[in-house]
């Protein structure tokens, strides 16, 4: 797939920084300016460790992050055309839920215990749609189908907690869907749920981007599910994109000593005790309170320089090289 | 309702029934471990009574037998739909409680509501500002009827509003001697009720803001509130239509366990401004030894609490779906 152009982008980020209250004086830079887009129809993966500012990155695009604690900085972030980033609070209430919606990671807490799904599914679909009840319940029973839940009618008068996981993140889904959105934030939807239900979620957002042509920001530490449902992938290290390209060139060509740590780290097929051992990158991710001044990554490097030391490197276009990334001594043609 | 909440119903009732039987019992034996009868209050009061007529007295009714026969007399009569006889007030117990009931009745209810609405709305509206100056105004104000006793509360209201700017009437159920129509009647009766339903709530009005001020914070932080909002909704709506209803579950236990102490509290209230109530009933009868009407209070009081606690329950099941009915 052709790199986007930027006109044709669906949401655009430059810059965004999500800062943290320390304390009333000190503010750590969790997330560090990145920038990144998302085409029509195209899946973006935000990739990553715990703690790399991936999920503050998709709250802060929902403007659904904890203003009391944390603030958030951009150049633009822009969706379908139009300047989020300035908008007040009450026109980012407009936009939320109807052109950008939201999965979240544990569908059993993310849903409300004392309401029914029909209630939960109605409330997302009156919201954004001038709806009467009737029709609305008639658009749940279809946003149920959509999302494969069998016999939709019996489980409108549901709760949560009577719901399977993989039911239940399904009908998280479908309360996304409500507002017919243009792009989906999906954080980790996978994570809480077990292997082979967390592959049947993977399917139905794969099948349901393509049907609805709708544009996904799709947040994991799990590469498997990159490689089978996004198209590009965004590599985020200590609250800073240190690699980004299509998923098959970042798959079989990084550049950056990370990127190709971590898809090292990855477990290889058949399970063997005696077989070769699972490679890990040494050390820890920094705290973004005290990263190096250099690149974030030096210190764990083995390809580290002394000029690593100086300042961040920024994400760049090598010729010749088919991903972005941000390193001075990126690998060059490694074999896959 | 199914088969499983009649099932759940008729436990609940055979579990009553014991809690019953245990309450007569216990009061029973209780204020016999009190020295002196009924019968050595009334030969104290006139003071002429001779040691043979006291005999014949404690003959009659019954109080020359050992606490035992008493006891199980009581409770045949009881069995019967017979609370026994006041002697002070020459009526049988039944229609005495039942004739003081309403105005207590009004007053607990009257209370629970105020107390409810009051303190759930000062605390949601107090965790909406956490840490903000609303909230630490509403919180001082909270402690301040928190710590104020019920009596100190009535007597200060019956002064500032009654005495001073004669605003409300100062005690009583109904203005006496007026003629009223029916909407007068319910107006005058509501008049007289201000004042004792917030000097009975204020305490529980704090009580219920401090309990739905933390239950709220706590929700507010879960996960689907934060869908909520992801959703699109308002805060005014996420907070009423996704909040609120968890919020509210400690505080309708918290009503389940504190009735009983309303009841407590009534009978202070009722005294103060002298409501015709049970309370005031009970307060009499202790004065005067009236064992079968302290008794008599007691049981229908136990009664209704329980009654209550049992409609409580059943709220909490159509409140939270997560609380299965069952044994």
């Amino acid at each position: 797939m052709q790199e986007q152009e930027q006109g044709a982008a669906l949401l655009d980020v430059r810059k965004l920084s999500v800062l943290i209250k320390q304390s009333s004086r000190q503010k750590v830079r969790a997330v560090d300016a990145v920038s990144f887009s998302v085409g029509v129809g195209e899946t973006l993966a935000l990739v990553g460790e715990s703690g790399a500012g991936k999920s503050l990155t998709a709250m802060a695009i929902m403007r659904l992050h904890k203003a009391q604690s944390m603030g958030v900085e951009a150049d633009s972030i822009r969706l379908d055309g139009q300047e989020l980033s300035t908008l007040s609070d009450r026109e980012i209430r407009k936009i939320r839920g109807s052109t950008m919606a939201m999965i979240f990671q544990d569908p059993l807490s993310s849903l409300n215990p004392v309401l029914t799904v029909e209630r939960q599914l109605v409330e997302a679909i009156r919201l954004h749609n001038d709806m009467s009840a009737a029709a609305a319940r008639q658009r749940a029973l279809e946003l149920l189908d959509m999302v494969r839940i069998p016999a939709a009618k019996s489980r409108l008068g549901e709760y949560s907690h009577r719901l399977s996981g993989g039911m239940r993140q399904r009908v998280m889904i479908a309360m996304a869907l409500a507002g017919n959105p243009k792009l989906i934030l999906a954080d980790e939807p996978t994570t809480a749920l077990d292997v082979t239900i967390s592959a049947q979620i993977l399917d139905l957002l794969r099948e349901l981007q393509t049907e609805l042509g709708v544009g996904m920001l799709f947040i994991t530490h799990d590469l498997h599910a990159v490689r089978s449902i996004a198209h590009r992938v965004a590599v985020m290290y200590s609250g800073r994109i240190v690699e980004t390209g299509n998923v098959e060139d970042v798959f079989s060509r990084p550049h950056h000593p990370y990127t190709e740590g971590l898809l090292a780290a990855r477990p290889h097929g058949s399970f063997s005790l005696d077989g070769h051992k699972l490679r890990e990158i040494p050390g820890t991710v920094p705290s973004p309170a005290d990263r190096p001044a250099g690149c974030a990554f030096g210190p764990r490097c083995n390809r580290s320089q002394p000029d690593c030391e100086s300042q961040p490197p920024s994400l760049r276009n090598e010729t010749g090289a088919r991903t972005s990334f941000a390193c001075y001594h990126p690998l060059k043609e490694v074999p896959a | 309702m199914d088969r499983q909440f009649w099932t759940y119903l008729g436990w609940r009732v055979l579990q009553s029934l014991v809690i019953i039987a245990i309450v007569i019992v216990g009061s029973f034996l209780l204020l016999h471990l009190v020295p002196g009868d009924m019968v050595d209050v009334l030969g104290g009061q006139r003071g002429d009574m001779d040691a043979e007529l006291m005999a014949t007295l404690r003959e009659r009714y019954g109080l020359d037998q050992p606490v035992l026969v008493q006891l199980l007399n009581y409770v045949g009569s009881v069995l019967q739909g017979d609370l026994g006889y006041s002697y002070r007030n020459a009526t049988d117990v039944l229609s005495l409680v039942l004739q003081r009931l309403p105005a207590t009745i009004l007053l607990v209810v009257c209370s629970v509501i105020t107390a409810v609405f009051f303190g759930t709305m000062a605390g949601v509206i107090a965790a909406r500002h956490a840490h903000r100056p609303i909230d630490v105004i509403i919180s001082m104000i909270v402690l301040v009827f928190y710590a104020t006793p019920i009596f100190l509360t009535g007597l200060g209201l019956v002064i500032v509003f009654s005495v001073k700017l004669k605003l409300l009437p100062i005690g009583g159920l109904i203005t006496p001697g007026v003629d009223f129509s029916f909407l007068e009647l319910v107006g005058d009766v509501a008049l007289h009720l201000i004042l004792p339903v917030f000097s009975l709530s204020l305490f529980y009005i704090a009580i219920y803001a401090r309990l739905a001020r933390a239950s709220m914070l706590q929700v507010l932080d879960q996960d689907y509130i934060r869908t909520a909002y992801a959703k699109g909704l308002s805060t005014y709506n996420v907070i009423i239509g996704h909040a609120l209803r968890n919020a509210l579950l400690p505080v309708v236990t918290m009503v389940g366990l504190q009735i009983a102490e309303l009841f407590g509290g009534a009978v202070l209230t009722e005294t103060i401004f002298s409501l015709p109530g049970v309370g005031r009933l009970a307060y009499d009868a202790v004065f005067e030894r009236d064992y079968p009407l302290i008794l008599g209070v007691l049981l229908v009081c136990a009664f209704i609490i329980i009654v209550v606690n049992l409609i409580i329950d059943i709220i909490y099941t159509l409140l939270d779906p997560r609380v299965e009915i069952s044994r």
